[in-house]
């Protein structure tokens, strides 16, 4: 007498549809296919009906007609009589500005925190661990507006500034800090600056050239050659010959105080919305960095430390020899995967009034426009393709730094 | 042996000298500062540094605070008894203290329902949050969503009770025949469920009060820090079971399951929570049937809840990856069904590791909830950048505002993530 339970030999029953578990996956495929189905299809015919109702159709000609309303910040010509697209592409653009300059600030904030917390200087340790807790613990709309309302109301007016006599004095002779933002000189470019720009881009290859000659001389003789003078000449010198050959072809053009007096002239004006906005979102996130980089020092065992100084390293060394490619393999997933959510998190921009992609194509225009549906599915592709080109820079990276076994 | 040397030497000490207490640089305040404060000359710096940085910010900060103005009616009323001084005028705060908590269309005589609700949360919320509790008091539990519905919106009370009804019914059919199988239950529930409320749904209609013991509070008049705290109960409460549900369609086998689980998770988790209530509230109504009014609190919990759910999801996820595959190759042996072994062994231990990473989840979440000040609701922001800045007597307040916000949301959010640590120590039953 056998115990096995072969499949029964012979027809098909439909109880075997439920029953079988060799079919039973199938059924409910297709129950979930037909659900599917059927819940697009009562949208569909839903979204349809209203429209018609409305007299409304799903069509993006409205991005080709005049905007008609002006922006504060664009990176590209814009005036409120271009097209709705160019305003959208305004709005990328201010996006990823506010996007790129938060992760790189971020960084910043987040590394000091994140190494600071470990220093075993009481004091430093705890003001790091209240700034962590306190930024996690609030939402980062709170701290938008609170950074907003403290430059609108803490900075000076523009007035101050005005003047032959002003009440106040730019720094350095050059910034002018307002309720309107900060004024900072613009770089001019003039004939030949192009080749300062060349000159600085090679210097920056021939140093990551001489990194590897160094490294290679390390390894095939032993040789340690000196790095850090090297960079910084490499870094600096050939940049200054050019400049000063080419006859200074780079200029700056500095806020003018004096040939207006309502407003400062000149310059480049960081409008304090983007201020407010790029300084919450690298602080908020910043302290998340902090608990990230915290965790992945911690994660690289003492053992690791001390086998290292067992071997004759020095201090500086064991960091950037065996601690940091350990720590940095713990670090930079979770580091990845906050760029993104500080890059989501920008479309907040639309609380204090700066003018990314969600304030100008989900904003504005979609109220003139009455152009919800469309609107909102530009800026849902739009965040869509960052993320997923995010995660696929975050899987390259996971696999090449997967540890090799075997 | 002690008196070999008895006659030879004149002395012999035969007890150990006491230890002499160290010198007074090693020991005491002054070795842990030296220890801790002043080890380098980096070290040295940075102290004195971080003591500039706060007593900077102390004396901005304290003054204002013990200077401040707590009962004028208005912020030039304030500036008056301040008279140049520095102080924060607090009484924006003791003025509008009841905006702040419940909006400013809430009827004021009725403000004790939201607060007892507030209440009974605790009470609630005990059960679930510690384990030694008796396991009964999760009656409390499970009744408690009807009794805030009802505390909170008002109107007739049957129907919290027709919608208590048919959970029970739908409770009732499911245990009834979970035992033949899972799949039979769970349908049977749902219908017995269904049609309890279709029923009591009509008998309300037909038999409600025209004049309810608690009047009906419709869902606009709600605001202030009473909707962050419903939006955020309830998403959560709504996203766990709907994650956890996610999480089962992504590890699934059947590839059309699989599918749409994948790409529903990264839609969502995608695209930032704005565009969401985008979503709630321009777009959805397209979607709805024509004549449809869905009121617009519902379909932001939607979205919290379907946006909170997908994260949810990931953290379930990475509990059922770290389980051990011998667990489910183990519920296979024992030869129980899909649905025994996910509800008896995996998902019992997978929810014991992922729960730090839910309340994680929750405490953003919570955070997040704020956003709904955006798409013009009035929750506490809404509430301080709408009606309260607004208004001719507080215009130009922005400190005190913000930071009873910051402090609030600070109090509730680390209380969360405190938990969450405590519950982790609990909860490690010490592989290690």
């Amino acid at each position: 007498m056998t115990t096995m339970t072969d499949p029964e030999k012979g027809g098909f029953h439909v109880s075997q549809l439920l029953s079988d578990t060799r079919y039973r996956a199938y059924t409910f495929q297709a129950i979930a296919l037909i659900a599917l189905i059927v819940a697009f299809a009562y949208l569909g015919a839903n979204l349809v009906s209203n429209l018609r109702a409305a007299g409304l159709d799903i069509s993006f000609k409205f991005l080709g007609s005049e905007a008609g309303y002006g922006v504060e910040q664009a990176l590209i010509p814009y005036t409120s009589q271009s097209s709705n697209w160019q305003a959208a592409k305004v709005g990328i653009l201010n996006t990823l500005l506010v996007a790129v300059l938060g992760c790189a600030m971020a960084t910043v904030f987040g590394v000091i925190a994140g190494v600071l917390r470990l220093s075993n200087n009481w004091i430093v340790s705890r003001i790091m661990a209240a700034y962590v807790e306190a930024f996690r613990n609030v939402p980062v709309l709170i701290w938008i507006l609170i950074i907003y309302a403290a430059v609108t109301n803490a900075f000076p007016v523009a007035r101050d500034y005005l003047g032959e006599d002003p009440e106040r004095n730019m720094m350095f002779g050059v910034m002018a800090f307002t309720n309107r933002g900060v004024y900072v000189p613009m770089p001019v470019w003039n004939a030949g600056a192009a080749v300062v720009l060349a000159v600085f881009v090679l210097s920056l290859i021939a140093i990551a050239l001489y990194r590897r000659h160094v490294t290679k001389t390390l390894f095939s003789s032993g040789r340690i050659l000196p790095t850090f003078w090297p960079t910084l000449a490499l870094l600096i010198v050939p940049t200054v010959l050019a400049y000063f050959i080419m006859g200074r072809p780079i200029g700056f053009d500095a806020p003018d105080t004096l040939s207006n007096r309502f407003n400062i002239q000149g310059g480049v004006q960081i409008s304090a919305s983007f201020i407010a906005l790029w300084f919450a979102l690298s602080i908020y996130t910043g302290a998340f960095i902090a608990e990230n980089v915290r965790a992945g020092i911690q994660a690289v065992s003492s053992g690791q430390t001390e086998a290292a100084a067992a071997l004759g390293l020095r201090p500086r060394r064991i960091m950037k020899l065996v601690v940091l490619p350990q720590a940095l393999r713990v670090i930079i997933p979770p580091l990845i995967s906050q760029y993104l959510n500080l890059t989501k998190n920008s479309s907040l921009a639309i609380a204090v009034g700066y003018s990314d992609i969600t304030a100008t194509l989900g904003g504005i225009t979609l109220n003139k426009t009455g152009r919800a549906i469309e609107c909102v599915l530009l800026i849902m592709l739009f965040y869509l393709a960052i993320s997923l080109a995010i995660s696929v820079v975050m899987n390259i990276y996971n696999n090449s730094v997967k540890l090799k076994e075997r | 042996m002690s008196d070999t040397h008895a006659q030879s030497v004149a002395f012999v000490r035969d007890t150990a000298i006491p230890a002499a207490p160290p010198p007074a640089r090693q020991r005491g305040a002054i070795r842990w500062m030296r220890e801790n404060l002043f080890s380098t000359w980096v070290n040295a710096l940075l102290t004195i540094a971080a003591l500039v940085a706060i007593f900077f910010i102390l004396r901005g900060i304290l003054p204002w605070l013990f200077n401040g103005v707590w009962t004028t009616p208005s912020l030039t009323a304030c500036r008056e008894v301040l008279q140049g001084k520095v102080g924060g005028c607090f009484s924006v705060l003791t003025e509008r203290w009841n905006q702040l908590l419940f909006g400013f269309e809430y009827p004021r005589d009725q403000y004790w329902r939201p607060a007892t609700a507030f209440v009974l949360l605790f009470a609630a919320a005990a059960p679930v949050m510690f384990f030694n509790l008796p396991r009964r008091l999760l009656i409390i539990t499970a009744l408690y969503p009807f009794v805030a519905y009802y505390l909170i919106w008002g109107g007739t009370v049957l129907t919290p009770i027709v919608a208590l009804l048919g959970f029970v019914a739908g409770y009732l059919a499911y245990a009834g025949l979970v035992r033949s199988s899972f799949a039979t239950g769970f349908f049977a529930g749902i219908a017995a469920a269904a049609l309890t409320w279709w029923i009591g749904g009509m008998i309300v209609s037909a038999i409600a009060p025209a004049r309810p013991w608690l009047v009906h509070v419709p869902s606009r008049e709600l605001g202030g820090f009473m909707l962050n705290m419903i939006l955020g109960v309830t998403c959560l409460c709504l996203s766990i079971p709907l994650g956890v549900l996610l999480a089962l369609g992504r590890q699934s086998r059947m590839p059309l399951i699989k599918g749409m689980s994948v790409v529903f998770i990264e839609f969502i988790r995608g695209v930032p929570l704005i565009t969401l209530l985008f979503v709630a509230n321009v777009v959805l109504a397209y979607f709805l049937p024509p004549g449809t009014s869905f009121d617009l609190i519902l379909r932001v919990i939607i979205m919290i809840t379907i946006f909170a759910a997908a994260y949810i999801a990931e953290v379930v996820r990475g509990g059922l990856a770290a389980l051990p595959k011998g667990q489910y190759e183990a519920g296979d042996s024992l030869g129980l069904d899909y649905a025994q072994a996910m509800r008896l062994i995996i998902l019992p231990q997978a929810l014991k590791i992922s729960i730090p990473g839910i309340v994680n989840i929750a405490v953003g979440l919570f955070k997040d909830t704020t956003l709904v000040s955006v798409i013009s609701m009035f929750d506490l922001i809404g509430m301080i950048r709408g009606p309260i800045l607004a208004a001719s007597e507080w215009k130009g307040i922005y400190w005190e505002l913000f930071g009873f916000a910051a402090l609030l949301f600070f109090v509730v959010c680390y209380g969360i993530s405190q938990y969450s640590q405590w519950l982790e120590r609990q909860l490690s039953t010490g592989h290690r």
